[in-house]
């Protein structure tokens, strides 16, 4: 909406083209593996080929020999300066806490694990020296199942502790499950499978580590997301004082969670920096990265719903195996708890009964992955909800009508403790099943079904919420999590009246740089193009949280604004010096001071910047800068939600699956930049139906992963999708001032439970109840042909 | 992702190439496209002393006709398969099959000459190649040879090519009368054919008089379903006459069981893809 006065329109709200774009286009880049100092080593890192094995003997001296060689070491030797990668959420008081050394040591515990690390003159000098490495590997039996690895007498991942159960950790709230069964009409059980997942960012990782030169510090280079987070965790493991450490998250590209991570890569980087006295880079290759880089999701998840016979959910339980990994990296251990609060929904019901057993596999540890635990219990309850209304002849949307919270019910506290502060599930599924022509492509699909159509349509029903905006510190507090929540912002009003904000966010993609213009802009009635976004350089913002969870608008764009605010504050105690007016009589718009009744008396805010920089007439014992700063510590989750609906053709010949339609509402709240939020939406739906038909990470029984490369993972591409049609209701968040909720999960976490209830709603017919993820065509093909066999008296064809 | 050094060589003539190969015997990889070679060399999967780059030699590349031949340079890209318009007239088969190699960027780079070499058995352009009976034209330092189709592909990335020998040309016999379908099933755009069907169809009027129908991916080499192409012979030019011919149509074969998919699927799949190709081609869609 234009200001009627002052004709300038709003920044938020406008689809700003993103700032960062036109260098990133253009090549003008800043990657990690850009970065080049004098004197800088490569180094190559010597991974295990086994899953899981003794390391008998190890002898890096034959690589010393060759060509352009300066060092190489074995774990042993670099253990010295190094101590355990850490894990920053033990999610129970008896967690299970193994040792996890940057290089392997003496045991080696899934097939990429370092062993180790070639310093070379150049890339190709050190990985030709890798070969030239002797180890003998004692094997040990590999862990590769989890229901196997919690029974009596499996082999051990971390033998000296006695158990491959990492922790148990439940919660039951409401009534008694038990108890509110008995009253069930209908009791469902189902499992489901959430295959791992390897995250595949753009940008593979990449580290350079300088050591001190012409100043005290050490510099580390990552293509991270979190390098404020990096710094605290790699002066503990290295023993550099934390003052003594820079780190840079440059240009990023990409990271879904993968780079959400406190990485053995970054701590070798600085040890050989160290050990040498010389620079080191290190970049990861695609097909290591598959090893090397944590995988997401991975959990078995064994359901019951309770309802009664009019569709109305009386309770959930959930028990969860979630796999590990070899080791407990940053995050690993919480991600499934992210979902524990999530598999009820937007639903209400009467019990909620939760259990996790995190176990340890001998496999690449897994972490975060966008989303992370949401879409897991997202999956869960919208299958569930289909599977409802299955069992009870109902439509799936009616289903979820029944037992939704309505509009008029917010705020709400759910079953499972959540606080939702706003929303509108009905308005955004009345919008979506409009757009989507739900009633039309509902007969289709009847007469499809009639005339025995070896193409069947099928219609896949997802309305989710997502807990956004992490997290409010005390909560992070009760969750056992090792730090707090909080965002920081500054905001630099420069002499000439030009604005830095420094954010501690760290974005990879995001567009961060704009949309924080966007909020700084209007605040401060400045030009969008008169303001710059600095971040990622803990010696340039020294304070952050970083970026993930859909946190950073929420709680880092309201720092910004908050921040922005601070600025307006202090601005307005000089201009009322210089207007000689009091501040209560001042208005300020559109950048400007101006006198109540008086419009020609005023003073531009870029002028009261120059007033602050002369300082030759502040009022007394005024502080002479109008520079402020907001940590922002939120006082709740966020919780955007939407409803996605999807149609898909299958060809019951093949089991190859189209994606005929996909019709997508969602409601963030307030949107600050709606391109932004749509390239969102679209990277997120690509990811989540990436999940329902394309990728899995497969390990063979020896414990190798056999979908290595890219060859053998499929990530989809623009030609595997279909045309999104996306749309926004906006209900705006009521705790925090700028009414955002964070988007940059919710295609992710929606998408997944539309496609499979879409292929099951179109096999269901022909008997098929459910398709493991993701639904390749022969896993249809085998579901349709079992399901003829259990039905022979209608196998037609 | 860091090919072992190796020595490179940029020859400017044929006989110079293949000088060079018959000089480093089992030690040498030909280089044209690069579009299967450098991912192998990258992966360290191939250790070659020495690449010898075919890219610049001259009268490679390129489609002419030569009576009732067409013949087609072994350096001649992919794209410009797809886009020659003598290639469209007279083996548009392989202008299909072509036309799902990978993405644009691989076909401006790789080679009709690379692929056939390369003998991938999940390669698109091997089973197209087979199905119109071509003759691949190889030379070495005692001249050149013909080899057939048929012949040219013995073991799974194995050919009849020497150490010494280089595709230089692909001589296909105008199949102008045929009709022609590449029917492909893969698991995302980009990917393999799981299972490929390369499909030519000669009718009179209410009867398939002959056919010939190559598969990509059902065994170690492509293959001729040569069951389902004799079952064809003089059978209706109808859906139900097709589709009964092609339930032989993986009878013979040997399909492997891989991440994509099992053998059992693999011949299911080779059923049903021969038919809709020999539909597509035979005009009955």
């Amino acid at each position: 909406m234009t200001d009627q006065l002052t004709g300038r329109e709003p920044e938020v709200g406008r689809a700003r083209v993103r700032k960062e774009d036109a260098r990133l286009v253009t090549g003008r880049t800043n990657w990690t593996d850009n970065i080049t100092v004098p004197g800088l080593l490569h180094i190559a890192i010597l991974r295990s080929p086994m899953a899981h094995a003794r390391i008998e003997r190890i002898d890096v001296t034959p690589a010393l020999e060759r060509p352009g060689v300066v060092a190489a070491y074995t774990g042993r030797d670099l253990a010295e300066g190094l101590g355990s990668l850490p894990c920053a959420w033990p999610v129970t008081e008896d967690i299970v806490l193994p040792e996890h050394p940057p290089v392997a040591v003496d045991e080696v515990r899934h097939t990429g694990d370092p062993v180790a690390v070639v310093v070379a003159r150049d890339r190709y000098a050190a990985a030709d020296a890798l070969e030239a490495i002797d180890v003998d590997y004692e094997p040990l039996p590999p862990v590769l199942n989890m229901e196997a690895a919690l029974a009596e007498g499996s082999p051990l991942v971390h033998a000296d502790k006695g158990t491959n159960r990492c922790y148990t950790w439940p919660l039951a709230t409401g009534e008694d499950y038990a108890t509110v069964r008995e009253r069930a009409d209908v009791v469902l059980r189902r499992r489901f499978v959430q295959q791992r997942l390897i995250p595949n960012a753009m940008e593979p990782r990449a580290v350079v580590a300088v050591p001190p030169d012409t100043s005290d510090q050490y510099t580390l280079y990552s293509a991270t997301q979190i390098p404020h987070i990096v710094r605290v965790m790699m002066a503990v493991v290295t023993g550099i004082p934390e003052h003594r450490l820079r780190v840079v998250a440059p240009d990023v590209g990409g990271g879904f969670g993968s780079k959400l991570q406190v990485y053995g890569e970054e701590a070798i980087g600085l040890a050989v920096a160290r050990k040498l006295g010389r620079p080191v880079k290190w970049t990861e290759s695609r097909s290591e990265g598959y090893l090397a880089t944590h995988h997401g999701r991975d959990q078995i998840q064994d359901l019951e719903l309770a309802a009664t016979r009019d569709g109305r959910l009386l309770g959930l339980k959930v028990d969860l195996l979630a796999d590990m990994g070899a080791y407990l990296m940053i995050v690993t251990p919480g991600v499934p708890l992210l979902g524990a609060f999530m598999f009820p929904g937007i639903y209400k019901m009467d019990a909620y009964d939760f259990t996790c057993t995190g176990v340890f596999t001998t496999k690449t540890p897994t972490d975060a992955y966008r989303g992370a635990g949401r879409p897991e219990a997202t999956f869960a309850i919208e299958r569930m909800m289909d599977e409802l209304a299955a069992e009870l002849g109902m439509d799936s949307v009616e289903v979820r009508r029944r037992n939704w919270i309505g509009h008029d019910e917010f705020p709400y506290t759910t079953i499972g403790g959540l606080t939702y502060d706003s929303g509108n599930y009905e308005s955004a599924t009345d919008k979506a099943l409009a757009l989507f022509g739900y009633d039309d492509l509902r007969s289709e699909q009847r007469k499809r079904e009639e005339r025995g159509d070896p193409v069947r349509l099928g219609i896949g029903v997802s309305t989710y919420t997502e807990m956004c905006g992490l997290a409010p510190s005390r909560i992070l507090r009760d969750l056992r999590y090792g730090a707090g929540g909080w965002e920081a912002a500054s905001i630099r009003m420069l002499p000439t009246g030009k604005v830095e904000v420094l954010t501690g966010t760290s974005p990879h993609g995001q567009g961060h740089v704009t949309s924080w213009s966007q909020i700084a802009a209007d605040v401060l009635g400045v030009p969008f193009e008169d303001v710059e976004v600095l971040h990622g350089d803990t010696r340039t913002v020294p304070q952050g949280m970083d970026t993930y969870g859909s946190r950073s608008l929420v709680v880092g764009g309201v720092a910004v604004h908050r921040a922005a605010r601070k600025v307006v504050d202090k601005a307005r105690k000089v201009a009322a010096h210089l207007l000689e007016a009091s501040e209560d009589d001042l208005d300020f718009a559109d950048g400007v001071f101006s006198v109540k009744g008086s419009p020609d008396a005023h003073k531009t805010i870029q002028e009261v910047a120059f007033a602050t920089f002369t300082s030759h007439d502040l009022p007394d014992g005024l502080e002479p800068t109008i520079n402020a700063e907001h940590v922002e510590d939120p006082e709740a989750f966020s919780y955007p939600h939407g409803t996605h609906l999807c149609a898909v053709e299958v060809d019951t010949e093949t089991g190859r699956v189209r994606i005929r339609s996909y019709v997508c509402v969602d409601d963030v709240g307030k949107v600050v930049n709606p391109m932004i939020v749509e390239g969102q939406v679209h990277g997120g739906l690509a990811q989540g139906i990436a999940q329902a038909l394309f990728e899995e990470a497969v390990y063979d029984e020896e414990g190798n992963l056999v979908s290595g490369t890219m060859a053998d993972y499929l990530v989809p591409c623009a030609a595997d999708l279909p045309d999104f049609l996306t749309d926004r209701t906006e209900t705006p968040a009521t705790t925090n001032p700028l009414g955002v909720k964070g988007v940059g999960e919710a295609g992710t976490i929606a998408s997944t439970p539309a496609v499979v209830n879409a292929v099951v709603d179109a096999l269901r017919p022909l008997g098929v109840t459910d398709v493991r993820m993701p639904c390749t065509p022969e896993r249809i093909w085998r579901a349709l042909r079992d399901a003829r066999s259990a039905r022979p008296e209608e196998g037609s064809s | 992702m860091i090919p072992a050094s190796f020595e490179y060589a940029r020859p400017r003539t044929v006989e110079e190439a293949v000088g060079q190969l018959a000089l480093a015997g089992e030690e040498a990889k030909v280089l044209a496209g690069g579009q299967s070679l450098l991912p192998i060399l990258r992966m360290r999967l191939a250790f070659p002393e020495l690449l010898v780059d075919v890219g610049r030699i001259p009268g490679l590349r390129g489609v002419r006709t030569d009576g009732d031949t067409l013949v087609i340079g072994a350096l001649t890209s992919h794209h410009d398969v797809v886009h020659d318009p003598l290639v469209r007239r007279h083996a548009g088969l392989l202008a299909a099959a072509t036309a799902t190699v990978a993405d644009p960027a691989v076909r401006h780079r790789g080679t009709i000459g690379g692929s056939l070499a390369h003998a991938d058995p999940a390669g698109d352009v091997p089973a197209a190649v087979l199905a119109l009976d071509a003759e691949l034209v190889v030379q070495g330092p005692d001249g050149r040879r013909s080899v057939p189709a048929r012949e040219f592909f013995t073991d799974y990335l194995q050919t009849a090519l020497r150490p010494d020998e280089l595709l230089v040309e692909v001589r296909v016999p105008k199949a102008d009368a045929w009709g022609f379908h590449y029917e492909k099933f893969q698991l995302s755009a980009q990917a393999w054919a799981v299972v490929g069907v390369a499909a030519l169809v000669r009718r009179d009027d209410g009867r398939i008089v002959e056919s010939r129908v190559g598969l990509s991916n059902m065994g170690p080499t492509p293959v001729r379903a040569t069951a389902c192409e004799e079952a064809l012979a003089g059978a209706d030019a109808a859906p139900d006459a097709v589709a009964s011919a092609a339930d032989s149509a993986a009878e013979g074969t040997r399909p492997a069981s891989d991440l994509s998919a099992s053998a059992e699927y693999r011949e299911h799949l080779a059923r049903v893809l021969t038919r809709r190709a020999v539909l597509a081609a035979a005009d009955l869609t």
